[in-house]
């Protein structure tokens, strides 16, 4: 998809979606059913935030104008019968990092996990929507999922090193890809990403020492330089920093920020001034929606919807 | 009248529990609801319980104690109290045949031929002296429980730290337990090494640890110089190391690979099916396994041997190993399982966000977090082969043959112990005492083996966790 030009400013897929959505809107009929049908009380403001966030470029200026990396349509998903994520259509940019902010339980780290489809592993977890890959569907069969999380690294909210030394954990994904021709070349690998995960001088001396020794901000980092040894071309962060101190988390800041250099990051955080300080774009979730997403700048000063002028003020969540 | 005795100390007990719980309840229903200060320090159940445990533990421990006297002090008073000059004339040993043959007339039994006068007399007095010996023992142990309710009501008071104080008679009474488990353990080690040691006396302990010829039926004759017999237990060690080798080789790699399927990839119906199933394995009693082996495995080996040309015994080690190892996949398989299913989900995701297969997330983080409890498994599962008698006895045979080969019939420790224990052999006999060192060897490498393994599982996890 990167290789067309975004000569219309949309990509076909998109002006499809668009167009179906603005029907339904024009019929007077909520985005999605589900929506309307669970949330009674509030369907217009979010029908018409969908409208223009998808389809309106004079409202709203479309993610996609820059190359979008990640696309998804109608992402829903369910934990059983439990629906954890309702009809979700977000654009990702390339070489940007997105931040997706909540009140605690409203779908962020569901939502971040489908886009490496890390809850296939979830036996009662069920994913609905188009999620798709430099166009490429996700979820079809062209993409073996083992690949794509390859491609789509992941750091998880709690930090889980292997029990393994520190060395063996950040050489775990080189390993496997088989990025390394020979021992020299995995010692490099090791070195620059602790050094990139700003992990390097505490452990220099001790790469040998277990990994799950560490304290569980080092852990954390840890498990960062882990995630970019792998050389993924998406990096997907939850909530990286919410074991660290302020130190520690202005060096993962200036990571994230180097990182956006060549890598699409989707980060989650319950730091407002976190994403304000490293993301591009923020996606605002409550309640397993989308309720508004747009340039940071934009959604931190001038937000379109009142629960995310709420939320950010912190007068909820 | 041990009855009465362990019924009366359980109802001063319960009636030291109430003088203990009535008044303080009282105390505390009294004191004000907000109030800081003179409150109870402990609640009222464990001044009862204070007051309870010092009637119950010493009184019960004094008569613990009084039976466990009372037999030999009784002998004592007994012997002193026969005439002299008939005592004079009897050996040790035929004076303790003399108290069992009054013990056993004071139990109303007949002896063969008549007993003489002082024998009759005594049986009475034992008779006697033991009734009035449970009363002292009733006596002595409710006084004693009077004494502890007692001194413990005085203590009870609104300042006593009587939480304090059960806690601490909480910590005595499991490190009582915990002493017991040990004890026995100590004892039976010093019981097998002193027979051992006996056996040492006639038999070289150079000659039992290296000797090649295990033939300890040579020594039962009468006429044979005790020793001079071939007590080898090389070829006994390693028939048992052989069916242990072989019943290990079976059971690990079946065990675990079923436990890592059940773990990772079968659905969690299957998985509650399955596992009780896996586990059903252990419950069946190893005479049954034997019968298995011996009518089914053995003779299908044989049959098996014969259609490609290869001599197997009737009663080949295979045949036994190969039953045992089916008998021990559920100690392994269980063990990991466990293991398996307690490593976090976490470090699954780790890994599988790596970009790992399943395969390789099994092999490189799952297997080596679980390594622990899975060498606690072989390890049971070592012991277990080590140990097991019935299936070997039944399928492997009894001559001792110093071979490696599979399909032969070899013989193991345990079965040479149970061959030599039967029978009507003086235990001063060298076939006899040889049971005891063959169980002090086998002992001896159980325990290595468990110290070996806890070893390599601190060696481990010193690198990894
Ligand atoms: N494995 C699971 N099984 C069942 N329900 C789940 C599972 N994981 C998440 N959920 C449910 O899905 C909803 C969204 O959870 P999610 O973890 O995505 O929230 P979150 O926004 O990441 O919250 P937080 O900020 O606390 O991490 C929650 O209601 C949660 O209870
Ligand atoms: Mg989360």
């Amino acid at each position: 998809m990167s290789t067309e030009p975004n000569a219309t400013g949309m990509k076909p897929l998109e002006a499809a979606e668009a167009e179906e959505a603005m029907r339904e809107v024009l019929a007077g009929e909520g985005v999605a059913d589900a929506a309307s049908e669970l949330a009674p009380g509030v369907p217009e403001p979010e029908t018409l935030a969908e409208g223009q966030m998808e389809g309106d470029p004079a409202v709203a200026e479309p993610a996609c104008n820059q190359d979008c990396k990640i696309i998804t349509r109608h992402v829903n998903v369910f934990y059983g019968d439990k629906q954890a994520i309702f009809d979700v259509s977000l654009d990702i940019p390339d070489r940007a990092v997105m931040a997706l902010i909540g009140p605690s339980g409203c779908g962020k780290s569901t939502f971040l996990r489908c886009l490496n489809r890390m809850n296939d592993i979830i036996d009662i977890c069920r994913v609905e929507g188009d999620i798709r890959l430099e166009g490429v569907d996700i979820y079809s069969g062209e993409i073996d999922p083992v690949l794509l999380r390859a491609r789509v690294g992941m750091v998880f909210q709690k930090p889980n090193p292997f029990p393994k030394s520190i060395y063996e954990n950040v050489a775990y994904g080189p390993r496997i890809h088989g990025l390394a021709k020979d021992r020299t070349e995995l010692d490099e690998i090791v070195e620059t990403s602790l050094r990139k995960a700003a992990l390097w001088d505490e452990v220099k001396d001790r790469l040998h020492a277990p990994g799950t020794g560490l304290s569980g901000g080092q852990q954390q980092r840890l498990c960062i330089a882990r995630a970019i040894a792998t050389r993924p071309e998406v990096i997907l962060m939850d909530e990286p920093a919410s074991a660290l101190d302020p130190i520690a988390t202005a060096r993962i800041e200036e990571l994230i920020d180097e990182l956006k250099q060549n890598y699409c990051i989707v980060i989650v955080t319950h730091s407002m001034q976190q994403a304000a300080r490293v993301s591009d774009r923020t996606a605002f979730f409550h309640l397993g929606r989308l309720v508004e997403e747009g340039p940071t700048e934009q959604v931190f000063t001038n937000p379109r919807e009142k629960r995310t002028q709420d939320y950010i003020t912190g007068r909820f969540g | 009248m041990l009855t009465i005795t362990v019924l009366a100390i359980a109802v001063v007990a319960a009636a030291g529990f109430w003088l203990g719980y009535g008044p303080m309840r009282r105390m505390e229903l009294l004191q004000e609801p907000g109030a800081r200060t003179e409150r109870l320090h402990s609640r009222p159940v464990y001044h009862g319980l204070f007051i309870a445990a010092w009637v119950g533990i010493p009184s019960l421990l004094l008569v613990v104690l009084w039976l466990m006297m009372q037999g030999s002090v009784l002998d004592w008073l007994l012997l002193n109290s026969l005439p002299a000059d008939e005592l004079a004339r009897l050996s040790d040993d035929q004076k303790q045949v003399l108290l069992n043959e009054i013990r056993t007339l004071a139990q109303g039994n007949q002896l063969p031929g008549e007993p003489a006068a002082y024998v009759l007399e005594a049986a009475e007095r034992l008779n006697r002296w033991r009734i009035t010996a449970g009363w002292a023992m009733f006596v002595s142990a409710l006084s004693l429980a009077l004494a502890g309710m007692a001194l413990a009501r005085r203590r009870i008071s609104r300042f006593f730290r009587a939480r304090q104080a059960v806690e601490r008679v909480m910590d005595g009474i499991m490190l009582a337990c915990a002493g017991v488990a040990v004890f026995t353990t100590v004892g039976i080690i010093i019981s097998l090494l002193f027979e051992a040691l006996r056996f040492f006396a006639k038999v070289p302990v150079t000659e039992f640890l290296f000797g090649l010829r295990w033939e300890p039926q040579i020594a039962m004759r009468a006429d044979q110089v005790a020793g001079s017999g071939a007590f080898g237990m090389i070829p006994v060690f390693t028939g048992t190391l052989l069916i242990s080798a072989i019943a290990l080789a079976i059971s690990v790699p079946i065990g675990l690979l079923s436990a890592i399927y059940l773990v990772e990839y079968s659905s969690s119906r299957f998985r509650a099916f399955v596992k009780p199933l896996l586990e059903f394995l252990a419950g069946i009693p190893t005479v049954v396994y034997g019968f298995f082996a011996v009518l089914t495995v053995a003779p299908a080996l044989k049959a098996f041997g014969e259609a490609i040309g290869l001599p197997v015994a009737p009663n080949s080690a295979l045949a036994a190993g190969s039953v045992m190892g089916i008998m021990l996949i559920p100690f392994i398989s269980s063990l990991s399982d466990d293991a398996l299913a307690a490593v976090p989900m976490a470090l699954r995701e780790g890994s599988i966000g790596l970009g790992a297969t399943k395969a390789e997330t099994i092999r490189r983080v799952l297997v080596p977090a679980a390594l622990p409890g899975i060498m606690a498994g072989v390890l049971l599962a070592a012991s277990r082969a080590i140990g097991e008698t019935m299936i070997v006895v039944m399928a492997a045979g009894i001559i001792a043959t110093l071979t490696l080969n599979p399909f032969e019939a070899v013989t193991t420790v345990t079965v040479q112990i149970v061959s030599l224990l039967i029978g009507d052999t003086a235990f001063d006999n060298p076939k006899t005492l040889a049971a005891f060192a063959l169980g002090l060897v086998l002992f001896l490498v159980t325990l290595g083996l468990n110290v070996l393994s806890m070893h390599i599982v601190k060696k481990y996890r010193e690198q990894y966790d």
